[in-house]
């Protein structure tokens, strides 16, 4: 008996122990406190939902099982299967008008969320500092902290509809900053940066020497005019790397499929990181991908037509009862200002979930500036969007 | 495409005053341009789409095959028009292939729609072949597809 529990005692083992003191130190996402409240709500209407609503289109799913059926099963090139990243290749060429080698300078990885965190842990050092623009989608901080960088917010604001404005990255910027990520059309804001409000930052960039990582994942969603890279700028090509996928674009979020443009030497440091952890992205997902850029174009101007009329009632909506709203001209997000209300936006998202069962994420989950704002995602449908209206109407009518 | 249409297209419903929301519009223009279509014959009508099948004892509906004999100064629309005043069609529509006119029928019954058939049409004149087909069930009518399916589930909130 008394043996036993010295055993039990030697082989006493605490796996918290052995976490590592930088995950210990990560916060989890905000997101997922509200996800865990309406999961438990059946009739909830969720604003919450930063995916498409459209399932993939059917020609970009049967070309995955026909790949399927033929045995397209194996590991493709690490980079990513040639025909794809020459179709990506000529794509930019005419959607950017820039001109990228499909062997040296285009990398297809698992979803834009691996090529965010490749893009940092080829290029940052221990202790350099990465400048975040903030709101901004939650893996940008966590995954520089990971690769050893420091994370710096530099805020945006409602004033400047939450574009970069120069002296705020000039305040921002230290001898250690090393890189800049941008990521227009926004999530969480929805907000697009010009080539003209590009052009006033550019300057900055080349004066403090910055990388850019500018994640343009939502940029078939601009609803004003062409999007603009920061790419495209003069002279700018080579100090960016773009990030994008077919998330957004085709309604493929689960396929799990992005890509990264860059110079050789950025592309070929992220390929090695990439070999060593992701070996490819999925060859099934990538034969979707290809379908997708090919054939796609006629479904994913439809899919950008219905959010261009939800956003346009929708936003205009969310003022009419009372929420002052800017009008987004990317993405799929309304961003309103709960600030007249008096109600923090944690305050305001959880009231509104238990009362009146609409669920949107507090602003306060994207950084510090967004306190005062809600992210509602119109991914959803016209119905459901003209309900969540009338239960917020109610809400504040019951505020007054 | 027209983007009124497109909308109404989709939803006969929507108000004047939705469809100005939607589209960033005002009431009175979308009311006008409808208007503007109404009478130009591009809208003719506002219907609704039903799944019969839903209903125990509603319609059966058939295709029809008709092959036509052309004559000296009758074209095909002269037959076409005839077929078309019967309340029992549904559709003529001329094709190009094995046979001429398709037609689209709906009656209470097999017999009922049978006998339309052998009486009205095939004796016409000019109808050379008349051929019945019965359909046993629609999958898909104006880019609906019918059966209820389960919606694949998103995750209720993320990032």
């Amino acid at each position: 008996m008394k043996q036993k529990q010295g055993l039990k005692e030697v082989y006493a083992w605490n796996p918290e122990a052995h976490l590592s003191s930088k995950v210990r130190a990560m916060p989890p996402s905000g997101i997922r406190k509200f996800f865990d409240l309406v999961a438990n709500m059946n009739d909830a209407i969720s604003l919450g939902v930063g995916e498409p609503d459209f399932i993939t289109p059917w020609h970009v799913r049967e070309a995955c099982i026909y790949a399927l059926e033929s045995g397209t099963t194996h590991y493709t090139s690490n980079k990513g299967m040639p025909e794809l990243r020459e179709k990506i290749a000529e794509d930019i060429r005419d959607d950017l008008g820039l001109a990228y080698d499909h062997e040296e300078q285009i990398l297809i990885t698992t979803g834009v969320s691996e090529a965010v965190d490749l893009a940092f842990r080829a290029t940052v050092n221990p202790g350099d500092e990465v400048l975040i623009p903030e709101p901004c989608y939650v893996a940008y901080i966590p995954d520089a902290e990971l690769a050893g960088g420091r994370a710096r917010s530099v805020p945006t604001r409602l004033s400047d509809e939450f574009k970069i404005r120069p002296e705020d990255l000039l305040a921002a910027v230290t001898p250690k900053t090393k890189t800049l990520v941008l990521s227009y059309p926004n999530n969480p804001t929805g907000a697009v940066m010009t080539r003209q409000d590009l052009e006033e930052i550019a300057d900055v960039v080349v004066e403090k020497d910055l990388l850019v990582v500018s994640d343009e994942v939502y940029c078939k969603l601009s609803y004003r005019g062409k999007h603009s890279s920061f790419a495209q700028l003069e002279g700018m090509q080579d100090r960016t790397v773009i990030l994008n996928g077919l998330s957004k674009s085709h309604a493929m979020t689960g396929w799990r499929i992005g890509y990264a443009l860059g110079s050789e030497p950025i592309i070929s440091a992220m390929t090695k990181v990439h070999q060593y952890t992701m070996l490819c992205a999925p060859v099934m997902a990538q034969v979707a991908a290809l379908e997708a850029l090919h054939k796609g174009k006629d479904e994913m101007l439809r899919m950008r037509r219905e959010y261009n009329l939800r956003r346009r009632f929708f936003v205009s909506g969310l003022n009419r009862i009372g929420l002052n709203t800017f009008e987004p001209g990317g993405a799929f997000y309304a961003f309103p200002s709960v600030k007249s209300t008096g109600l923090s936006s944690q305050e305001f998202a959880e009231r509104l979930l238990k009362e009146q069962k609409v669920a949107v994420v507090p602003g306060n989950v994207f950084g510090e500036c967004g306190e005062g704002f809600l992210r509602c995602s119109y991914a959803t449908s016209r119905e459901e969007l003209i309900e969540a209206l009338d239960r917020m109407e109610n809400f504040l009518s019951s505020l007054k | 495409m027209n983007e009124i249409l497109g909308i109404l297209s989709e939803n006969a419903k929507a108000t004047p005053a939705e469809i100005a929301a939607l589209l960033g519009r005002s009431e009175e223009e979308v009311a006008r341009k409808t208007k503007g279509m109404e009478e130009a014959g591009i809208i003719k009508k506002y219907i609704t789409l039903i799944d019969w099948e839903k209903l125990e004892g509603s319609y059966v509906f058939a295709v029809l095959e008709l092959k036509v004999a052309l004559q000296r100064k009758t074209g095909y629309d002269s037959v076409a028009e005839r077929i078309a005043r019967f309340s029992e069609v549904d559709s003529v529509r001329l094709i190009s292939g094995d046979y001429d006119l398709q037609v689209t029928v709906k009656g209470k019954s097999m017999k009922e729609v049978a006998f339309f058939v052998a009486e009205k049409i095939a004796t016409l004149e000019g109808i050379q072949s008349a051929c019945t087909h019965f359909v046993l069930k629609t999958y898909k009518e104006h880019g609906v597809v019918l059966e209820d399916k389960q919606k694949p589930k998103r995750l209720v909130i993320s990032p």
